[in-house]
């Protein structure tokens, strides 16, 4: 009984994070070879296979919610942090001012231009080479917006609304036109490059104002500059895992279904009394009310279980969020095949 | 990458351009081989992109082999993430044709 115990305690180590009441338990990795007798933790690719899998839960246009059974958070936060930060993107980089009298500052348009997320493929373009000022048609993209603000003759005498008073007062993203470079068209025939949203407010104009600028958008990545960013978010958690130590009957059930987010605990009746059940530990937030009710707080055990990864992937408008993922994993890959071509052409003394 | 350590067994890496993307996935890999001692890594200064990877093995085997497994490894396991995730991807994309 004993061995059966320890056991028991190692499985729920190896398995489980433990919210406690004032801390989270078993939060690090332990399973690794020689810290468990009994237990071969040696890295076995075929168990590994045999132990993963993924199941896409939500698909949207823009957002995807899947789930990753049986990877590690090392590699999980891998995944994460190359979709934040090293994906590229297209974004407007050099900004050519023509003419501005707006009252929008020159570097603040800029930087506004520079965060509309534009809808470009960023696996057809180059990087721009270091040094480079003028770009090549093979890693720059050309935009323009030339508009001014002039006073709409046909407006009524009296009327105060400025969108009858003026013509081309508000300054929209769907007034960005593509340029095209060299020999753009003929690369991109069919593309129409213009930016993800056509409303996006840039500035607002009075009669007499123009803006006339020219845009260079380059390749980048989310580390250089948060505009290349592909992703609104990138997030995940952990499964939610709820286990009720001992049942809970009546008022108790009751409360415990009020301390949980609604649809984790059902309290069904069975024999007359009504008794609580874990029904969907997924949609649980953990905000650990039970911790504050003393008659509950020993009842329930709040874990999470270590290798279930709830992805969530909110995409700009650039990528669809799949094709975003797979280019994180191709990414992951590209790192360790530079250290394995670098270890291979170095010599080693 | 550059290298030095006595004797072969424990061998610090220094891996430019990089930091707990793959720092993090890549000690975890390592640690998993029962070969290796000790696995860890560090980033130097925050200001500056490189991390201090090292690794000291049981026995005689040079510091390097469990290096280029582990790399082997995270690739077999970035590929099979990738092919598990595509596959699960592929019904729906049918699903849509029809």
């Amino acid at each position: 009984a004993g061995a059966m115990a320890a056991r028991r305690g190692a499985e729920e180590m190896r398995e489980r994070v433990v919210l406690g009441e004032f801390g989270v338990r078993n939060v690090h990795t332990t399973d690794f070879p020689g810290n468990y007798p009994g237990y071969d933790d040696a890295w076995d690719q075929l168990r590994f296979e045999q132990g993963f899998r993924v199941d896409v839960v939500r698909e949207e246009e823009d957002t995807l919610e899947f789930d990753m059974v049986g990877i590690d958070a090392a590699i999980a936060n891998a995944f994460r942090r190359i979709l934040l930060a090293e994906v590229p993107t297209m974004a407007v980089e050099k900004v050519f001012v023509y003419n501005n009298t707006s009252i929008v500052q020159d570097e603040i348009l800029a930087h506004r231009l520079g965060l509309i997320p534009i809808r470009a493929d960023p696996r057809l373009f180059e990087y721009r080479n270091q040094g480079d000022e003028e770009g090549t048609e093979i890693d720059t993209l050309q935009f323009q917006l030339k508009i001014k603000c002039s006073r709409n003759p046909q407006a009524a005498k009296e009327s105060s609304d400025p969108n009858e008073l003026y013509i081309n007062h508000k300054v929209y993203s769907k007034h960005m036109t593509w340029v095209p470079l060299g020999n753009q068209p003929d690369l991109f025939p069919d593309a129409n490059f213009r930016p993800v949203h056509d409303d996006i407010l840039i500035a607002q104009l009075r009669p007499g104002q123009e803006i006339d600028v020219l845009m260079h958008c380059v390749k980048g990545i989310g580390k250089d500059h948060a505009k290349f960013s592909p992703v609104a978010t990138a997030s995940y958690r952990l499964l939610p895992d709820i286990t009720l130590l001992q049942p809970v009957e009546d008022e108790a059930a009751e409360l415990l279904q009020k301390c949980f987010s609604p649809g984790v605990i059902e309290v069904q009746s069975i024999k007359g009394k009504k008794v609580a059940r874990v029904a969907n530990a997924r949609l649980d937030t953990f905000s650990r009310e039970v911790f504050r009710h003393e008659s509950l707080k020993n009842l329930v055990r709040l874990a999470r279980v270590r290798n279930h990864y709830i992805f969530s992937v909110e995409s700009t408008g650039i990528l669809p969020p799949d094709v975003l993922v797979s280019e994180a994993i191709k990414i992951l890959m590209g790192k360790c095949q530079r250290f394995l071509n670098e270890l291979d052409s170095v010599p080693m003394e | 990458v550059q290298a030095d350590g006595t004797d072969g067994n424990c061998v610090t890496f220094v891996l430019h351009d990089e930091d707990h993307t793959l720092g993090n996935s890549l000690r975890y890999m390592v640690m998993k081989n029962p070969d290796v001692e000790f696995c860890g890594y560090c980033i130097t200064h925050p200001s500056e992109s490189k991390i201090n990877f090292r690794i000291q093995t049981r026995g005689s085997l040079p510091a390097v082999e469990p290096f280029r497994k582990g790399l082997n490894d995270l690739m077999g396991v970035c590929q099979h993430v990738l092919n598990t995730f595509e596959v699960r991807l592929l019904p729906q994309d049918f699903r849509d044709l029809f």
